[in-house]
């Protein structure tokens, strides 16, 4: 079938025709960039945090009228008090294991410093590598469930305690593989030293863990979000953080029995609504706005492809209306019914197809100018190409029916007077 | 003349029931995905204190120097102790506080009851009158209060509800953190969104409610903790709440009451001035780089409206937009089937200008249907923002009257203006051309 005729009956509804494109192509643009925006998104929710993160919860509380820490009666009293904790809470049977800990993975509250090679370097200078930092005890690793690579886990021997105010590096740590290679490239970490937060006294690696992310969910932590360093210590501070890592089955259990046994132990405490919260809580939480955006991207890409789909339909509808009696003379001059419905099939691709090329510029451009003014990323071609073949099977998709309405017209038609 | 257009409209719509249904739903979605997103951004997007934000300014003041800048040379958008109380002590603004976030328990007098936690500011005295903060009993302390380190309070109606039951409490005591303190007024229902006080804690929005405010003096000699984000460029030399004072690590929230330009140039210039000091004074190695930021600008800065609000709006307005371009090519299609009709109706001295009343009156009444889906379409879209948006921007998003005017006046408007291309169509019909062909 050759496209001059298609090409001239369109010439004669140039209106029509241009709504049809131009409505393809702003389809086309704003579902490629929000499918893309959907991409990202589900592509961050699915990062994975480093730990096992079943059956684990958090349990966060203050104490009331407790010493602030900054003396050292003072810090031997919190820590007597986080240490009673501990032991309780290590007793629940319904408990595998307990450390204390600063923040979780996705909880955003973070303790972030920098490490280099030299010692007494400036923090924010070049050259260092950025990590957040998280301490515990020695059931820090078992609890969270990580994967140490190399090296050794902490020992009680390691584990020492400071008040939140007090600058004292620690004498060991454990780091993540991704500062361990980009300290050490070729080379193991382990038995190497390090300095800390631009301190003059040296830290020695003493083993390396898998994978760990930091607390943060921000753009912000984009680029050190797997660099962790361990340090084997109990904060003491007017309130603490216990990770539990419950028995199997028994989590929900656990975490009931937390608020009298803590008040139990000492009723001079507060713990509200969010003091016992599992990690599913807490990443449901640190993504909930991630998850909202898809979600709104995806409605809002599925108006968009209905209302287009439909607009194809509506107008494709009124032009076999408008030529029934065209199309019966074709008819009747022995055109087969599979010519009528190609001649619409090829006569919508056209349109589509022209619509859908000026859509990719669009989309392009759409995506240049979100990159200017927000935090986004270059659009991969294979969303912009996918778009276009989506939209153009869609195109086909909607005209099928009035183009087979207008395959069915009778011959008939072509002598009757309209 | 009119009812006659609109019973003309309503017979020809309903002769084409599938078309119409269409066009309603296309225009209804259209609406109703703009307005839903319109509504979350009018929440972020509003001025907290629209009668004064043009003279509230947030000072800043380099004091990391080079290596602590933002990528655009942006000094810290925080102060450090020494910096915050120099600025108190010179008081060169109408009113001025320095602030930071504090998160003290309270203990009920009630032996039975678990204590409580809460948050709250520490504050000077004239951060209330310099807020314009509503006080529903007593007020907030005074100037000698602060200097003497008073133990005084100023609670919300919340917690003010929890403890005493919503009596008036001016005068009672309660105990924070283990020691008595007078409460000398109550708010009024105090929750301007954003937070735009403390933007650096709160990052603009925060479902939590400031409970208690305290006098800053008083919070630091107590060594109450700062419970918001503490930056810092360099380890503190010292340690404790007295070490982090002496650094240089930055906590503080700062605002000034600056009346007028003058006043604003003045305290920009004394801003300069004091950096200046500094860096005779060897303790800054860089020339002055401060800022001066009225509200709005302040706000504008620290990016308090979501990024992701932003552009949830623009998908939204070009889903608007196509569905516009989609009515158009329904509307042509829908007048230009009725190019004999047209034919007949100026063939029988009906004036262009008539046959432009007519489409306009009908692709008005398409507009109208389609708003009137969309009200409840933004209606249920509002309500369900809770599900997909955080928490505390879905709370902001409300209906109102104006979201509502807003949805119908759109509907009507798009639909006309893509009604207006159908109608010029449809308006040059040739009468002789049509009734040939008949």
């Amino acid at each position: 079938m050759t496209t001059h005729p298609i090409l001239a009956a369109l010439r004669k509804h140039k209106a029509g025709v241009v709504l049809i494109a131009l409505q393809i192509a702003l389809t086309l643009a704003i579902v490629c960039n929000a499918i893309f925006i959907i991409g990202q998104r589900i592509e961050r929710v699915h990062r994975v945090t480093g730990i096992d993160e079943s059956n684990l919860f958090l349990v966060t509380q203050q104490w009331v009228g407790a010493p602030d820490g900054d003396d050292a009666a003072g810090v031997a009293k919190l820590d007597n008090m986080q240490r009673e904790d501990l032991a309780a809470l290590r007793n629940l049977p319904d408990v595998a294991s307990v450390a204390p800990i600063n923040s979780l993975p996705l909880l955003n509250s973070s303790w972030n410093g920098a490490i280099s090679l030299k010692p007494g370097s400036e923090m924010r200078k070049g050259g260092n590598t950025r990590t957040t930092f998280y301490f515990g005890d020695e059931q820090m690793l078992s609890t969270l469930g990580v994967r140490l690579v190399a090296g050794r886990a902490f020992t009680v021997a390691d584990v020492q305690h400071r008040s939140m105010h007090d600058q004292t590096e620690p004498t060991v740590v454990i780091v993540t593989k991704p500062i361990a290679d980009k300290l050490f490239p070729g080379g193991s970490a382990v038995g190497k030293a390090m300095y800390l937060d631009g301190s003059t006294v040296p830290t020695t690696i003493i083993g390396v863990i898998e994978r760990l992310q930091v607390p943060g969910t921000g753009s912000w932590t984009n680029t050190f979000a797997y660099n962790a360093t361990l340090e084997p210590l109990r904060i003491d501070a007017n309130y603490s953080r216990y990770v539990v890592r419950a028995k199997p089955g028994r989590m929900e259990a656990a975490m009931k029995a937390m608020p009298s046994l803590l008040y139990k132990i000492n009723p001079m405490r507060v713990l509200d609504d969010d003091s016992v919260k599992s990690f599913a809580d807490i990443r449901a939480a640190a993504y909930r706005a991630d998850v909202g955006m898809a979600i709104l991207m995806g409605v809002v890409c599925l108006v968009l492809l209905g209302v287009t789909a439909a607009g194809i339909v509506g107008l494709t509808s009124f032009w076999v209306g408008q030529r029934h009696r065209q199309i019966g003379v074709r008819r009747a001059l022995g055109a087969r019914k599979i010519d009528i419905l190609h001649y619409f099939q090829i006569e919508n691709l056209m349109i589509a197809g022209a619509g859908a090329l000026i859509g990719v510029a669009l989309a392009v451009g759409l995506n240049a100018w979100l990159m200017k003014h927000f935090e986004m990323d270059r659009i991969p071609v294979v969303y912009v190409l996918v778009g276009l073949v989506a939209l153009v099977a869609l195109g086909q998709a909607a005209v099928f029916v009035p183009a087979r309405r207008a395959s069915n017209v009778s011959p008939i038609e072509a002598t009757r007077a309209v | 003349m009119l009812t006659y257009y609109i019973e003309l409209a309503v017979r020809n719509l309903k002769r084409s029931p599938g078309l119409t249904l269409l066009m309603v739903l296309t225009i209804g979605f259209g609406v109703a995905a703009s307005m839903t997103t319109y509504s979350v951004f009018r929440a972020v997007s509003g001025d907290p204190i629209p009668w004064k934000s043009s003279q509230l300014f947030v000072p800043q003041i380099d004091m990391w120097g080079p290596t602590g800048r933002g990528a655009d040379g942006e000094p810290p958008d925080a102060m450090d102790y020494a910096d915050a109380m120099k600025l108190m002590r010179d008081h060169r603004a109408k009113l001025q506080s320095a602030m930071y976030q504090i998160s003290p328990s309270i203990v009920p007098a009630d032996a039975g009851k678990h204590p409580v936690n809460t948050s709250g500011h520490a504050v000077s005295s004239e951060f209330f009158p310099m807020l314009d903060v509503p006080f529903l009993y007593g007020n907030g302390w005074s100037a000698d209060d602060d200097a003497q380190r008073a133990a005084v309070v100023v609670i919300s109606s919340k917690l003010n509800q929890k403890l005493f039951r919503g009596a008036n409490s001016v005068g009672k005591t309660i105990d924070i953190e283990g020691k008595d303190y007078r409460v000398v007024g109550v708010l009024n229902d105090w929750n301007p969104q954003p937070r735009f006080y403390d933007v650096v804690n709160s990052g603009g929005f925060s479902t939590g409610l400031d409970d208690v405010f305290l006098p800053f003096d008083r919070a630091i000699s107590l060594g109450m903790a700062n419970d918001g984000n503490t930056n810092c460029n360099e380890i503190p030399k010292e340690s404790g709440f007295v070490g982090l004072q002496r650094s240089s690590c930055v906590w503080i929230a700062f605002m000034a009451e600056l009346d007028d330009a003058a006043s604003a140039a003045a305290y920009r210039q004394y801003l300069d001035g004091y950096a200046h000091q500094q860096q005779q004074s060897g303790r800054f190695a860089w020339a002055p780089n401060n800022r001066l930021r009225n509200l709005p600008d302040w706000l504008d800065s620290e990016h308090v409206v979501p990024s992701d609000t932003k552009v949830s709006l623009l998908v939204a307005l070009g889903l608007l937009m196509v569905c516009l371009v989609n009515t158009a090519g329904l509307l042509l299609a829908k007048f230009l089937r009725r190019s004999s009709e047209i034919g007949v109706r100026r063939a029988l001295g009906a004036q262009r200008n008539s046959i432009y009343a007519q489409f306009l009156t009908e692709a008005g009444m398409v507009g109208m249907a389609g708003g009137v889906l969309g009200l409840l379409l933004t209606g249920l879209g509002v309500l369900s923002v809770g599900w997909v948006l955080p928490k505390e921007i879905a709370t902001l998003a409300r209906v109102d009257f104006v979201l509502l005017a807003l949805t119908l006046v759109i509907a009507i408007l798009a639909t006309l203006l893509a009604g207006l291309y159908p109608t010029f169509r449809a308006s040059r019909v040739q009468p002789a051309w049509q009734l040939k062909s008949n």
